[in-house]
């Protein structure tokens, strides 16, 4: 069942010139529709956030189109393909910590903000300082994420076009950086999201035809595809892959070898679930709708369709490892990444590869754009206008400077798809997820919730789970210090040949999420700062909405 | 967002005096009375898979029939409490909190305008 012949060249599977035409296609009607909706001269709020003019039913679709991303279609298939159950745990964190964005933070942030999350965490405290953490966070949660998203980006390109080569695998992603830039120059916040509710329907329907097809060729039976998944390991050139067939089906594969992995994974776990709802660019997203109501409505809509998304991901992912098979999905360019993909080829050979891999270049376009927007809004407005300039600047000049921070963030977007080629999407996803939990959540809930927090408290939360994060990531084993693997001869770390690692765990979260809480507390109840007339107004605008349309007529 | 607010702190008081009513602490008391409860539900659920996948793995895999284990109905139970809190939640914010949150800010309108 799985023979791929194609990979066993190790070249490009399917017709690249199909895959760039099906590609340039999406590019050039996304593009126009960018232009037809959203170009010319823009105010910061058209910028930033499409005007606030979205419904909550188009916004919870571009925020699946957003969070749907190449880690979460790429890399959780690749994931259940090769892990089975222990790539599933990933999808239930990324879906479950939807609630804590439903039940404490969508709209409150919409009630008491109007672009960026530096606008509600500075509220009610001193808006210098706070601003300026805040930002510093944001733009570090976003290059992790856009790490993962050009990460994405590198593989696919090297799979489907046929570039092994460096140089040419390094072009391909500026074009792909070029592209995105141009729709965030052109369309803003309202062509970005245009692309993500295009791109979120393109991609839910393909992935519900393969997911058909895929149960189809087992009956229906989904016991029966778990089975086919089992017995293609069973059959792999690997005898470790043949040892542990039988138990894709259940959790430990991947996290349960030891008692490290373990713990590792409940901190993954707590990252995912923790993660979510202090990622920039989605809280940016809530600005986009005019009131707190459809700031619900999107969430609700986000969720049934990620859950739904993520139902049809398993069959993806089991469908990959039954009908392609842990060895050539072992052997691509990309590795798990590739599982998808490979999948579309085993089921519709070069047209349904072309499609998917489209609409996979699609996903890495438009998230790329968010996170731009996000970026930029962020450099712009929180630290260039208000923290820099005491808020004495032009619109015009506000504009110019996150006209050039895109610009800015595109190139590093450019120099990032060029490290960690290898790495698994969902995998470094889940970092960005940890720092955001670290630094952003604490204060979120903080200055949403307790009354008695501020600017130390703020600070201390922010710097301290920021720092943390970082810091163990950077001495633990995903950067250095992973035994070399026999098969590639490569470590699995990001740096060959040293390794400088302390920390045991892949993931940060278990230490610096509680740190960034704990610091948060620390620092308010040492400090005796407290604006009541503040409190009481952010307190009052967060639950009755007051005072939100005059924000955005302004 | 300076701009705005600090246009507000000049008409700060509306804010003090409305969050010092005994409506609005019934309001934030309802609030909280239902999304605290459901968090600490919905972690504690979703730790107790977690935890049950990583150091009950046996009693996870126990097959319950063909392929389909405890593991597996556990993590689309996981779906499922989801799809369903959204549900709730949407229906009670509808129902119980819409209204008086609205009414609330209406009157905060009233109280600047004299």
């Amino acid at each position: 069942m799985a023979t791929l012949t194609p990979m066993a060249a190790g070249a490009t599977v399917g017709n690249p010139w199909l895959n760039i035409a099906i590609f340039a296609s999406f590019v050039i009607v996304t593009l126009g529709i960018v232009i037809k909706v959203a170009a010319g001269k823009k105010s910061a709020g058209e910028y930033y956030t499409g005007g606030a003019s979205f419904s909550g039913t188009q916004n919870g679709i571009a925020i699946a189109g957003d969070y749907l991303s190449a880690a979460s279609f790429l890399g959780i298939a690749g994931a259940i393909a090769l892990q089975g159950y222990d790539g599933f745990l990933y999808s239930i964190g990324f879906l479950v910590a939807w609630l804590v964005a439903l039940l404490l933070v969508a709209e409150l942030m919409r009630n008491t903000g109007r672009f960026t999350m530096a606008d509600v965490l500075s509220y009610r405290l001193k808006q210098r300082p706070v601003r300026i953490a805040a930002a510093t966070s944001a733009l570090a949660v976003s290059f992790f994420y856009l790490l993962a998203q050009m990460a994405g980006a590198g593989g696919l390109v090297s799979l489907l076009l046929g570039v092994s080569g460096e140089a040419a695998q390094n072009i391909v992603i500026a074009v792909v950086g070029a592209v995105m830039i141009a729709y965030v120059m052109i369309g803003g916040m309202k062509g970005t999201t245009w692309v993500q509710i295009i791109k979120a329907i393109l991609l839910i329907t393909a992935t519900a035809i393969m997911t058909v097809w895929v149960l189809g060729k087992f009956g229906f039976n989904l016991s029966g595809l778990f089975q086919g998944a089992v017995d293609t390991a069973k059959g792999s050139a690997n005898e470790k892959t043949v040892a542990t067939a039988d138990k894709l089906l259940t959790p430990g594969l991947k996290y349960g070898k030891t008692d490290t992995t373990k713990i590792d994974f409940i901190s993954l776990s707590l990252a995912l679930v923790l993660g979510t709802a202090g990622l920039p660019h989605v809280l940016q997203r809530f600005y986009t709708v005019p009131t707190s109501k459809q700031a619900r409505k999107s969430v609700e809509w986000a969720i049934w369709l990620i859950g739904g998304f993520y139902l049809l991901t398993l069959v993806i992912g089991f469908g990959a490892g039954a009908l392609v098979g842990p060895d050539a999905i072992a052997k691509a360019p990309g590795k798990a990444n590739a599982a998808a993909p490979l999948l579309a080829y085993e089921l519709g050979g070069s047209p349904l590869l072309g499609i998917i891999s489209g609409i996979a270049f699609a996903t890495i376009l438009a998230v790329v754009a968010g996170l731009t927007i996000t970026a930029s809004a962020t450099f712009a407005h929180d630290l260039y206008k208000v923290a820099f300039k005491g808020g004495n600047v032009t619109q015009e000049q506000e504009m110019k400077v996150a006209r050039w921070a895109a610009i800015g963030f595109g190139i590093i977007a450019v120099l990032g798809g060029m490290f960690a080629k290898d790495q698994n999407i969902a995998f470094l996803v889940a970092l960005a997820f940890a720092v955001a939990a670290s630094a952003n959540l604490p204060t979120i809930l903080y200055s949403l919730f307790w009354k008695r927090f501020n600017t130390r408290g703020a600070l201390w939360s922010i710097y301290g789970g920021l720092i943390s994060a970082i810091t163990l990531i950077i001495f633990s084993p995903v950067v250095s210090g992973k035994p070399v693997e026999a098969a590639t001869g490569k470590s699995p770390s990001m740096l060959q040949g040293v390794d400088f690692h302390w920390f045991p765990l892949d993931n940060p979260g278990l230490i610096s999420i509680p740190l960034g809480f704990f610091l948060g507390w620390l620092g308010s109840v040492t400090s005796k700062e407290f604006n009541e007339s503040k409190y009481a107004e952010m307190e009052v605008r967060s639950l009755t909405g007051h005072g939100v349309a005059e924000a955005i007529d302004h | 967002m300076s701009h705005e607010a600090r246009d507000y702190t000049d008409n700060a008081d509306p804010y003090l005096a409305l969050q010092q009513t005994q409506e609005f602490g019934d309001l934030r008391r309802k609030f909280r009375g239902f999304v605290f409860p459901m968090t600490a539900f919905f972690l504690a659920w979703y730790f107790l898979y977690v935890l049950l996948s990583i150091f009950a793995p046996d009693f996870m895999g126990q097959k319950v029939f063909g392929n389909i284990n405890i593991g597996l109905l556990m993590g689309l139970g996981q779906f499922v409490t989801t799809f369903a809190i959204t549900m709730i939640y949407s229906r009670w914010a509808s129902r119980e909190f819409d209204p008086r949150a609205d009414a609330l800010g209406a009157k905060l309108d009233g109280i600047k305008e004299h």
